[in-house]
């Protein structure tokens, strides 16, 4: 693959909103993402990360505002077909249908992108990558949470994305597959260059991986800025969620 | 309602677009096939067999009274090419496989699993809604062909061994060679293929339209099953009317 297609995109969000049913989901969110860049998008469970994401995908379609990749909106004619995206989805979307191989493969396989044995070379190759090896002919069924994940990230690396969305990456993963997780996001950035946004509540991952964050809150944005101007920021919400901690008395026996 | 036409036909018009690309999946359309096969050929064996049996038992006491049992093979022969075969087994798919693939393209929905196709610019109505429109576009004819062939051999025992009835096998059948045309068995063959195609895209779209959890996916395929056993009695008559206008 030329150097040139291994572009990475801008994504520039604009004036985007969203309502379901008349309840205001996105209230005008305007932010960029610059070439190359990892966005990580932090906020409370309900707060429309996910449905930001949907819509930087074009799986959404916004109510007000647009998206644009490179300066061209998404809505246009065949804009979306230019760049090549991928998106890990929470549940890692795996398709039960198939086997992890032909999960993996899909891609170049639907799109012809390469003969079959190269195809095989590659899947193997991602696969053990996400620490999977040999494991193309499992059905999805016979996964656990993480390794579907897992999974669902060899099958967005197939691709070579210019912009890869991960909604929340490491949740469902064990300490040590999260930590693999980050260092795999930070290694494809510096590989290909591909711009990543990342929507997350793991807060060692976000600080570990963002060049800049984005905290929002019931469709809003709280804060844009690096992780260290994120943790200095004294907006009383933004510093609870970074500084929540589990403190629960443990009953007298 | 005029919403969910609107959206069916439109459904229809892309599928029949992206013919060109049957070749490309050509292993699910015969993935597809045999799962049809595979989930409706005893059963519809079975059915065929009965449906010929009650229809020859049921015309050949009535007939059989007046001394007309001579005219069985041919009514038997002509209720089942031109009427009950296409009827029934394309209710028979609606109901074994319309709602497999509702339930399937359901769940897919649900779990986010079309929406990474779209994501991989994979269209999910070339991926899907295709190989599964041209399977059963191929499958229910043929499985027409035999539910013909299986229920006029249930009527021809039926007549054969009901001592009311109580004529030979070569008059049963000489007499349906008679009076069954090859056209009444391609006037089944189209409705049939008509019917086909409604199943698929009824099928599909309630599928593709799915929202919610499990009761969704099972609310889609209550739709999905239903949708199409309406649709397919409703063209019956219609199509019935208009084969019985162009065989004047």
């Amino acid at each position: 693959m030329s150097a040139a297609e291994h572009d990475s995109v801008e994504v520039e969000v604009r004036n985007l909103r969203k309502s379901f049913n008349g309840h205001p989901v996105l209230k005008g969110l305007n932010f960029d993402v610059t070439p190359g860049e990892i966005f990580v998008i932090m906020g409370p469970s309900g707060s429309g990360k996910s449905v930001l994401l949907k819509h930087i995908i074009g799986l959404e379609t916004p109510d007000e505002g647009e998206i644009l990749l490179n300066g061209e909106s998404i809505q246009g004619p065949a804009v979306m077909d230019k760049y090549r995206l991928a998106m890990v989805f929470q549940s890692g979307a795996l398709l039960n249908s198939l086997t992890v191989g032909e999960n993996v493969g899909l891609y170049l396989i639907e799109h012809r992108l390469k003969p079959p044995a190269e195809i095989r070379r590659v899947v193997a190759e991602k696969l053990e990558l996400v620490g999977l090896k040999g494991l193309e002919e499992r059905s999805p069924g016979e996964l656990s949470g993480g390794m579907k994940k897992r999974v669902a990230i060899a099958r967005a690396l197939v691709i070579e994305p210019q912009l890869i969305l991960y909604d929340e990456p490491t949740s469902e993963l064990d300490p040590l597959m999260a930590v693999t997780i980050g260092e795999e996001i930070l290694a494809l950035n510096e590989r290909i260059h591909v711009t990543s946004i990342v929507v997350s509540h793991d807060r060692d991952l976000a600080f570990a991986v963002a060049d800049r964050m984005a905290m929002i809150n019931e469709g809003e944005i709280l804060f844009i800025g690096t992780p260290d101007e994120v943790k200095r920021h004294n907006h009383p919400l933004i510093q609870r969620f970074i500084h929540a901690e589990l403190s629960v008395p443990k009953p007298s026996l | 309602m005029f919403q969910n036409i609107g959206e069916l036909i439109i459904l229809f018009w892309r599928t029949l677009q992206a013919l060109p690309r049957l070749v490309r999946q050509r292993a699910k359309v015969f993935d597809q096939l045999f799962e049809i096969g595979n989930a409706s050929l005893l059963m519809a064996c079975i059915l065929s067999f009965f449906i010929g049996g009650v229809l020859a038992l049921q015309a050949g006491s009535v007939l059989a009274d007046r001394g007309l049992t001579n005219l069985i093979g041919g009514m038997v022969g002509v209720s089942m090419a031109k009427e009950l075969a296409p009827v029934m087994m394309s209710i028979l798919l609606a109901g074994r496989i319309g709602s497999a693939m509702a339930a399937e393209i359901g769940s897919m929905c649900v779990y986010q699993e079309i929406d990474a196709l779209k994501t991989m610019n994979i269209n999910p109505i070339h991926y899907l809604v295709l190989p599964r429109l041209v399977a059963i576009a191929v499958a229910l004819p043929i499985l027409v062909v035999f539910s013909d062939l299986v229920g006029w051999f249930g009527g021809a025992l039926v007549c054969v061994f009901n001592q009311h009835i109580g004529i030979s096998f070569e008059a049963y059948f000489n007499n349906l060679r008679n009076v069954v045309d090859v056209r009444d068995v391609i006037d089944g063959l189209i409705k049939c293929f008509v019917f086909a195609l409604v199943i698929a895209t009824v099928s599909c779209h309630q599928g593709l339209q799915t929202i919610g959890g499990p009761r969704g996916i099972g609310r889609s395929v209550t739709k999905a099953v239903v949708n199409s056993i309406v649709l397919i009695l409703i063209l019956d008559y219609f199509l019935t009317r208009m084969l019985l206008h162009f065989e004047k």
